[in-house]
């Protein structure tokens, strides 16, 4: 029988069976950030254990670091500055990699990554972080763990882990105007919900995956923890591979060569079977938007906040009034008419070099609505280098946008920054909880070009003005 | 790690699906880089009028006279999800914590709570409706045991409601063997896989 994409890549790094279904797994890379990598590293030190492989082990400095032109080590996070020096001495001390604020190579973890050809193609990669499952779009297969785990990762280069079921996201269709990666994963979990894909190691194939940009990818798998899955996976094609190419960690000369050989066989094979298959018609797709509290609670810009009245899950139906009351919206309101005080483009979901042009295109020759505050964080060094070597920072400061340095920023909480309780924001992040932009913070997700349109408008709109 | 046998205890119940890492600990209440000194921080924006000053709101369960001491947590579907951030588990165990029985868990967050001693049973939401209803008259006496040796919750009245938990996790939990000493011993084989997997694989070794 044939084998997944992921059945290869598990396959290659199982090291021994520990029986009832637990395998001993190999670990390719472990990535760290300042807020739980931490205290991992103190755990190791507290413990007496090293680092397996410390080349193998990366670390950067993007949740907790002000983004603010000419920061240093302070923060507005009370105690924030700890972690950052914490942080920096114990990556030193353990001889691991480490990208402090400064260094060219710094960023949000997961967009650093890819880009630094860290993450690629058939390796197998964690971080205690969530959105490890990001760097499946370039065919890594990475995971979120724990501190604990990380630990583990570290001192022993393996996991003990049990392998998930596989499921295939068929994306059919076309794509239509004005739709993005992020329209596309937002439409998926509101059609599936948040657990639609509990348990399963997702591959997102056919014809839309195909034809995306790797910076797609990355998108579409960075959302695949909100869709419960264990992780997300694009098979390694041309595109990948051009991608790659000359990045610094990726491999080089003849190892080049070999690489390119194994990653063309990882495709999944033509008679491989999937524990689930699941459909989304990409034609039918809008630019999409969250009204609630929850990544499910997604319509099209040109909809409106549905009426928990006609949900007859009584469950779901309770999560929904309190989403709205959170909101503070009216079932039945023109998603249109909901005016936004803030708008923030950034995070590993859509702050790269590609999300920053479709942003900067929409702003061209407009302003931010005057009652709008705006602020765009590239999602690394990096991509703010280049973004600015293109003139796209004069685009955004010409509109209004604040144009910061890089870091999770508003992302979450975790630097201390905020729009502040009751403010209603339109965000190119991927989580729109309860709180997570700042205590009372009101989150609404979209694409880099929805919250651009709609930072100028002032209400929620997609690009183009539907 | 201490080892889980059987643990009997006062059981509240929070039973709304999605809750998430972010509201089990809020972002702000991750003040140190430490494992200790979070359990005043567990459901902050619930469990407080004002988080800023900890006046506890009357209405949260954990702040209701009647689930004093409480160690058992029923809720709903999809707990812990979001954030991989192991606090949400330090949260809990150190407020006292040892087991919560939901429909099902956020993947990252199950993971922890085994590796900090920590049950997650996963019962159907109509037996957690059950346990919730059955405990409510008088949660100080009307108590759950969870066994790890059977698995098997036990209920107020007796009934006994099985659960699963795969082997590795139930034996991590009833030794309290830490997994790292365990992979540590398997060094050889370790060693033998990258010798062999480095002829295969070798642009994944990185030189110094
Ligand atoms: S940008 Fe947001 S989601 Fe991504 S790693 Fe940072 S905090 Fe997490």
């Amino acid at each position: 029988m044939g084998r997944t994409l992921f059945d290869k890549i598990w396959d290659a790094h199982v090291i021994a069976d520990l029986g009832d279904g637990d395998t001993l797994l190999y670990i390719d890379r472990v990535f760290l950030h300042e807020r739980t990598g931490s205290i991992a590293l103190q755990g190791m030190a507290e413990n007496r254990r090293a680092v397996r492989t410390p080349r193998h082990v990366f670390c950067t400095m993007d949740h907790i670091v002000d983004t603010f032109p000419g920061r240093g080590d302070d923060t507005l996070m009370p105690g924030g500055k700890a972690f950052i020096t914490t942080t920096r001495k114990a990556a030193l001390a353990a001889g691991i990699r480490l990208f402090d604020l400064g260094d060219p190579r710094q960023g949000i973890m997961h967009v650093v990554a890819p880009e630094l050809g860290i993450a690629l193609p058939g390796l197998t990669m964690v971080c205690p972080d969530s959105h490890s499952c990001t760097l499946g779009g370039v065919g890594t297969l990475a995971w979120g763990i724990g501190s604990t785990e990380a630990e583990h990762a570290m001192a022993t280069g393996t996991l003990r882990l049990r392998k998930p079921a596989s499921m295939r996201v068929n994306l059919r269709g076309e794509m239509g105007a004005g739709v993005t990666a992020k329209d596309l994963v937002l439409h998926l979990i509101a059609e599936h919900s948040t657990t639609g894909g509990a348990g399963h190691a997702i591959e997102f194939a056919g014809p839309v995956v195909d034809r995306l940009s790797v910076e797609a990818r990355l998108t579409l798998c960075n959302m695949a923890v909100e869709f419960s899955a264990f992780t997300g996976l694009v098979a390694p094609d041309r595109a990948t591979l051009d991608y790659l190419r000359g990045r610094t960690f990726a491999p080089t000369g003849a190892l080049w060569e070999v690489a390119e050989h194994h990653w063309h066989s990882l495709a999944s094979d033509a008679d491989a079977v999937f524990d689930r298959e699941l459909e989304i018609e990409c034609s039918a797709v809008r630019p999409t938007v969250t009204w609630g509290t929850s990544p499910q609670h997604a319509v099209t810009t040109a909809g409106r906040v549905p009426d928990p009245g006609l949900e007859p899950d009584p469950g779901r139906q309770e999560a929904m009034r309190r989403a709205l009351e959170y909101m503070a919206l009216q079932p039945g309101t023109p998603m249109a008419d909901i005016r936004i005080d803030a708008a923030f483009i950034g995070s590993c979901t859509n702050s790269r070099l590609d999300d920053l042009r479709a942003a900067a295109a929409v702003l061209d020759k407009r302003q931010v609505a005057p009652w709008v505050k705006a602020v765009c964080v590239p999602g690394s060094t990096q991509v703010k280098r280049a973004a600015e070597s293109e003139g796209l920072d004069r685009a955004f400061t010409a509109a209004g946008f604040e144009w910061r340095e890089s870091g999770c920023s508003m992302c979450l909480y975790a630097g201390g920054e905020t729009f502040g309780p009751g403010q209603r924001v339109i965000s190119s992040t991927n989580r729109n909880f309860e709180g997570r932009q700042g205590p009372g913070t009101r989150t609404h997700i979209a694409s880099p070009a929805t919250v651009a349109a709609s930072a100028c408008a002032g209400y929620i709109r997609a690009a183009g003005g539907a | 790690m201490e080892p889980f046998t059987r643990h009997e205890g006062v059981t509240a119940a929070l039973l709304r699906a999605n809750i998430d890492t972010d509201t089990i600990i809020p972002s702000r209440e991750m003040k140190r880089v430490s494992r200790h000194g979070l359990a005043d921080g567990l459901f902050a924006d619930w469990r407080y009028l004002d988080p800023a000053n900890r006046e506890p709101d009357p209405g949260f369960v954990l702040n209701t006279p009647a689930y004093r001491g409480a160690s058992i947590l029923l809720a709903g579907a999809n707990f812990g999800c979001g954030s991989s951030r192991e606090h949400a588990v330090w949260a809990l165990r150190e407020y006292g914590f040892r087991a919560v029985l939901a429909p099902s868990f956020g993947t990252i967050f199950a993971r922890n709570c085994i590796a900090n001693g920590v049950v997650p049973v996963v019962l159907e939401a109509r037996v957690i409706e059950q346990l919730a209803g059955q405990v409510a008259p008088d949660p100080q006496h009307r108590r759950l045991a969870i066994d790890i040796e059977t698995l098997c919750v036990t209920d107020p009245e007796g009934g006994r409601h099985p659960f699963a938990l795969d082997a590795a996790s139930r034996e991590t939990l009833l030794s309290g063997l830490d997994p790292i000493d365990l992979t540590l011993r398997m060094g050889d084989e370790i060693e033998r896989f990258e010798a062999q997997d480095r002829l295969t694989r070798p642009w994944a070794y990185l030189a110094d």
